[in-house]
Formats: C-alpha cells, structure tokens, sequence
C-alpha cells in the first residue's frame, strides 16, 4: 500500500520534472535562436537599403561622366576646368570613392545588465562614434561613411532619442564605421594603447576591425545648402 | 522502481517539448524552479537510500520548493535585490551535497 503511493509520487515527480526540463531547455535555446533571425533580417534590409543607394549613386555617375565628355567635347581646355572639379567634388564628398581601407564594426555590448545599472552604459553613444571618426581622420583617412552615410565638413554625429543622426537620417546600430586610408595606419590608430577602441572594449562594446584591400565609400546624398553663406569674389591679389 | 522513474521522466521530457515556449519573461522564473526541483528530486533519492523516504514530505517539498524558489525570484525581481541568485546557491549547494551522499551510499552498497 505505501510501495504504490510512493511509486505514484515519483512518477509524477519525475515527469514533472522532465516537462520543466524540456520547456526550460526549448525556452532557451529559442531564446538564444531568435535574436539570429532578427538580425539577418536586419542585415538584409541594410544590404537593399545600401545596394538601392549603391545603385542610384552608379547612375549619377554615369550621368556625371557623360556631361564630363561633353564639355570635354566642347573644349580641350575644359579639361583641367574638370580635373579640377573632379578633385573638389572629392574634397566635398559629392563623389563615391574607393580604394584600401578599414570597416569597424561596432555594435552595442551583449554584457547583461544588472539590476540599478544605467542601460546607457552598455550602448554605443553618439560621443563614441565622434571620438572614433575624429581618431581616424588623424590617422589619415580620406573618407568616411557610417553606415553609408558619407562623412562630410558639415555632417553631424548626434543622438536623437535612440537613435544616431547623421546627415540627419536615423542609424541604429551595428554601425558599420568604412574609411578609406592606409590600412594599417588606420588600424593601428584605433588600436593605441588606452585608445578608443580599447575604451570601448572595457565598456563590453563589440568593436571588429577588418582591413580590406578595397572598400568603396558612397558620396553624401544629402541636398547641399548654402543659405547664410555666399562666395567672396576670387580676386588675385598677385597679379601684375 | 528505477525503470519507472526514468521512464516517466522521458515521458515528462517529451511532453515538454511539444508544449508551448515560455514566454521570456518567466524563463528565469522557470529556470529557478527547475533547479528547485532537481533539488527536491535528489534529496528525494537520498532520503530512499537512507531509508527515511516519506512520501508525502517528498511530494510537498517538491512542490512547495518549486513554488517558493519561483516566487522568492519573482519578488527579488520586484524589489530589485538579486534574490534568485540566494536561490541559485542554496540549490546549487544542496544538489551537489545531496549527490555525494548518494555517490557515498551506492559505493558502500556495492
């Protein structure tokens, strides 16, 4: 009589427990499953969203060589005219570039958070991603996009809400931060002892540093406005 | 009395499978539970071998333990102290205790 009872009991212990396992076990494992969709999904819309962009800038191009040959058509001597401002549309960012270079990868810290802690301390900030560009401009870069979105004289890097404007559309991390320089100076600028990148990584931020033979760089897509500002007539002053 | 033990516990592990996922939220809450009841499980075994195994005290602390573990993680949660950590401890603690005095008892036995 008690033999029975207690033979029940742990039956149904026993198959208690194992449910608990086996949902614990599927809870998890999903969970841990999940956040990998989400991000190839993410990944995939940023992948349209660049290729999209990639596309239209190609056909900018063409439309750009096309008046370029025309007017080199006109004149030969046009052609320093277009050199010329071939090199300033560089210098301001308003043609895509390529050439060796780094893509950084930052992305915001997997460290969970404890309780009473500042969520703030595991994201990537605004300020972070400043410190960053201005680190590789030092090191020599001669362009810069986050994200695709081209690093001008007047782009601002700037948190909205969640969000980080720049040249006022929204990004969200990963950041994919590409410059075109020298490779290893790049890198080793951001690599510096007790530098930027060695700040982040104390934060529990993911930082990936890939140098590549050739990255391309999109031009800045933004309008172009100049409404304070007017050019100073050129005078030259060392004329005869 | 083994047989069916590991039986029903296959059972128990196939019938979990095909329930419906636990919202995340409670996984945590879930995952203390079950650590709860590994423990009530193994002092059940221990209390067999010692030959003090009672039957209703193994069913009531095996619920109670579950009940409690998930309740005491809950209202940790709620006032912000880490509380199922204490939970994780004691368990933990008590598991591997409990497991050596088996290991201990099936030695002597053969």
């Amino acid at each position: 009589m008690e033999k029975k009872s207690t033979f029940i009991s742990i039956a149904a212990v026993c198959l208690v427990l194992g449910m608990m396992l086996a949902i614990q076990f599927k809870t998890t494992q999903s969970y841990q499953q999940a956040t990998l969709p989400a991000r190839i999904n993410e990944l995939s819309q940023q992948l349209n969203t660049v290729t999209e962009e990639r596309d239209a800038l190609a056909e900018e191009v063409l439309i750009l060589r096309e008046k370029l040959k025309n007017s080199r058509d006109y004149d030969q001597a046009m052609l320093d005219l277009q050199e010329e401002l071939q090199r300033a549309s560089m210098a301001a960012c308003m043609l895509p570039v390529e050439g060796p270079g780094i893509i950084v990868i930052l992305d915001d810290s997997k460290r969970i958070l404890q309780p009473g802690e500042n969520p703030n301390n595991l994201l990537i900030h605004d300020i972070d991603i400043l410190m960053l560009i201005n680190e590789l401009k030092a090191s020599g870069a001669e362009a810069i996009s986050i994200n695709g979105e081209r690093i001008t004289a007047m782009t601002e890097i700037r948190c909205a809400g969640t969000m980080i404007l720049v040249n006022w559309n929204k990004i969200s991390p990963p950041f994919e931060i590409r410059a075109i320089g020298n490779p290893d100076m790049l890198e080793s600028g951001l690599m510096i002892r007790g530098g930027i990148v060695e700040m982040l990584k104390v934060g529990g931020m993911q930082v990936n540093i890939q140098k590549m033979e050739k990255i391309s760089i999109p031009a800045y897509n933004g309008k172009l406005k100049f409404k304070y500002s007017t050019p100073v007539e050129y005078k030259e002053e060392k004329a005869e | 009395m083994w047989l069916l033990a590991i039986f029903c516990l296959i059972l128990g592990i196939i019938i979990g499978f095909n329930m419906p996922l636990l919202p995340v939220l409670y996984a945590k809450y879930m995952s203390i539970a079950v650590l709860a009841a590994l423990d009530s499980v193994f002092g059940g075994i221990r209390a067999y071998m010692e030959d003090t195994f009672d039957n209703l005290v193994f069913i009531s602390g095996f619920v109670a333990n579950t009940l409690l573990a998930a309740g005491l993680a809950y209202l940790g949660d709620k006032l912000g102290v880490e509380l199922y950590l204490a939970a994780v401890v004691v368990f933990g603690v008590r598991i591997f205790q409990n497991l050596g005095i088996i290991r201990r008892y099936l030695l002597k036995k053969y």
